[in-house]
């Protein structure tokens, strides 16, 4: 089965934070995908140049349009153009679902321990979406670190799904400047915080690790140096800032 | 030499290569399971460390750094060097 | 397929100065096929090999530092299709390394060795009269890691796939032998100004 590039259509655009953008497209043609997948979008000028970018699905399987959540690097190249230019209406090229291993299902059981870089939350979010709309009691844990308050995404909506009291915990870090009614953790993600927060090996967890490549190879290390065999921790390094090309 | 995690902070893994790959061998290989022709480590593709940038696709062993596959896809063809065993399926 | 209001950031530039196909960029694009070596100083050398592998010649860190040293201003262009104009490099030409040895190319081609194991092939003629440098300085300091230091080859007439990061050496060749990339479907020479970019090109 062939993998060809489809035009999607731009359906809407909605702000996350003032850097970041979640961009549903409907897809002719989709044969729908696993959470934890990505998609290439090539854009074209029109003198031939053509940059080419991957960008993670947040949207569970089974909406009618797919989402991707693109945070603005300002020396990018495509992002810069998804987050700013980008209209309802437009018609992009991307070519997927790719991606077979950084993938979860609810058949796969758990528990689950998460953790994430900034945007490399986006496919984890597609894993806890797709945990939410199976109504699934699977233990999991998010640990999320970002640089900011203001950088945070998904806040609102993750807060939500952990007070539903089905076995989802969400943890925020803070590592570059916290507000002074943060009540979160604010320090980088350490051997402390991640026993603090993830299930110890004995609980035989599956880890996702998502983020700039740095801090994915740390946490990874660190994952294994508390007893957690590697084979189940999958990581999905995004690049030296958390931009994928 | 393994450089310490982190030190290659360009340093991208064989999820990138998905696209490039599914294109080349018309199947998802992320997923494959490889052993590594010098220190036997297994990984899933996925979990290969990945180089090349856009020249191509050069996947090498987390553990000790060997090529395990390389791909190419330029005009004059495909390009597939294979060191280690690659399961597929 | 065009996608509306999509410009690139890189202009393709002069076309006296810029390769066809070429896109000029500010930034310097990272591109390699392993991690990148930390090779300490007081460990690293350079050695020119015979074509039986026997070292004609061998340099140490203050022995590269301590010959005659070009300093040049040159465009670089890498298959990829960026270019960077007017870079400044400090090394050692092939000239002067072959001076300091007083050697005579034993063979007309030879095969860059390098930290990681790359390989590339060149000509001896893309290497002499000042065409090929050992560079060990990029803009007035020292090449970081991941640029290639802390010495890589600069043979900035051809793509840069060529200008072998992590060098550590130059063995001689009877024969045009393809490197890393050179079998992996990229031309053998590759001259930027005949698009020499793939083999077959």
């Amino acid at each position: 089965m062939s993998i060809p590039w489809l035009t999607a259509e731009v359906v809407e655009i909605a702000a996350e934070t003032p850097r970041v953008r979640t961009i549903r497209l409907a897809v002719p043609g989709w044969r729908g995908h696993l959470p934890g997948q990505h998609v290439d979008v090539r854009l074209t000028a029109e003198d031939g140049y053509q940059a080419q970018r991957s960008y993670s699905i947040a949207s569970p399987p089974g909406e009618p349009a797919i989402a991707l959540t693109v945070e603005r690097l300002d020396d990018g190249e495509v992002s810069p153009f998804l987050t700013g230019e980008l209209r309802v209406g437009d018609e992009i090229e991307l070519r997927g679902p790719l991606g077979g291993y950084f993938t979860w299902t609810v058949e796969r059981g758990g528990p689950l321990a998460l953790v994430a870089g900034g945007s490399g939350v986006v496919p984890l979010m597609a894993m806890v979406r797709h945990r939410a709309a199976q109504a699934s009691r699977i233990p999991a844990h998010l640990l999320c670190s970002w640089r900011t308050a203001e950088d945070v995404i998904f806040r609102d909506e993750l807060a939500r799904l952990a007070a539903r009291g089905d076995a989802l915990e969400v943890t925020h870090t803070l590592t570059r400047t916290a507000p002074a009614d943060w009540r979160g953790h604010t320090r980088r993600i350490d051997r402390e915080l991640l026993v603090e927060v993830l299930p110890g090996p004995g609980a035989r967890p599956t880890a996702y690790v998502c983020g700039p490549t740095p801090m994915v190879e740390s946490v990874a290390d660190l994952l294994v140096s508390l007893g957690h065999m590697p084979e189940r921790i999958l990581t999905e390094r995004f690049g030296p800032t958390g931009g994928r090309s | 030499m393994r450089a310490a995690p982190g030190e290659d902070r360009l340093r991208m893994d064989g999820n990138a290569a998905a696209g490039m790959l599914r294109e080349v061998f018309a199947v998802e290989m992320t997923t494959a399971s490889c052993t590594c022709a010098t220190c036997s480590r297994v990984s899933a593709l996925g979990a290969l460390h990945l180089y090349g940038g856009s020249m191509g696709c050069v996947l090498r062993c987390p553990s000790c750094e060997a090529m395990v596959l390389s791909v190419t896809s330029v005009p004059g063809g495909r390009f597939i060097e294979l060191r280690g065993v690659v399961r597929v399926g | 397929m065009i996608t509306r209001g999509f410009k690139s950031r890189r202009p393709r530039g002069d076309p006296a100065r810029v390769p066809p196909g070429q896109y000029v960029t500010e930034d310097f694009p990272v591109l390699s096929a392993g991690p990148t070596p930390r090779a300490p100083l007081d460990r690293w050398s350079f050695a020119l090999r015979d074509v039986d592998d026997r070292e004609l010649a061998t340099w140490r860190w203050g022995e590269l530092l301590a010959l005659p040293s070009s300093t040049i201003t040159v465009d670089i262009h890498c298959v990829t299709k960026w270019s960077k104009l007017g870079t400044r490099w400090k090394g050692v030409t092939i000239d002067a390394l072959l001076e300091a040895a007083g050697l005579d190319p034993p063979a007309p081609y030879v095969m860059a060795l390098c930290d990681g194991g790359y390989t590339t092939n060149l000509a001896m003629e893309d290497l002499l009269d000042g065409r090929g440098m050992v560079a060990y300085e990029y803009e007035g300091a020292p090449i970081e890691p991941e640029h290639g230091g802390p010495a890589r080859l600069l043979v900035p007439h051809l793509y840069f796939w060529k200008s072998a990061k992590w060098v550590r050496g130059l063995m001689f060749m009877e024969d045009d032998e393809p490197g890393f990339w050179e079998t992996h479907g990229y031309h053998l020479r590759g001259d930027p100004w005949k698009e020499e970019r793939y083999s077959g090109d």
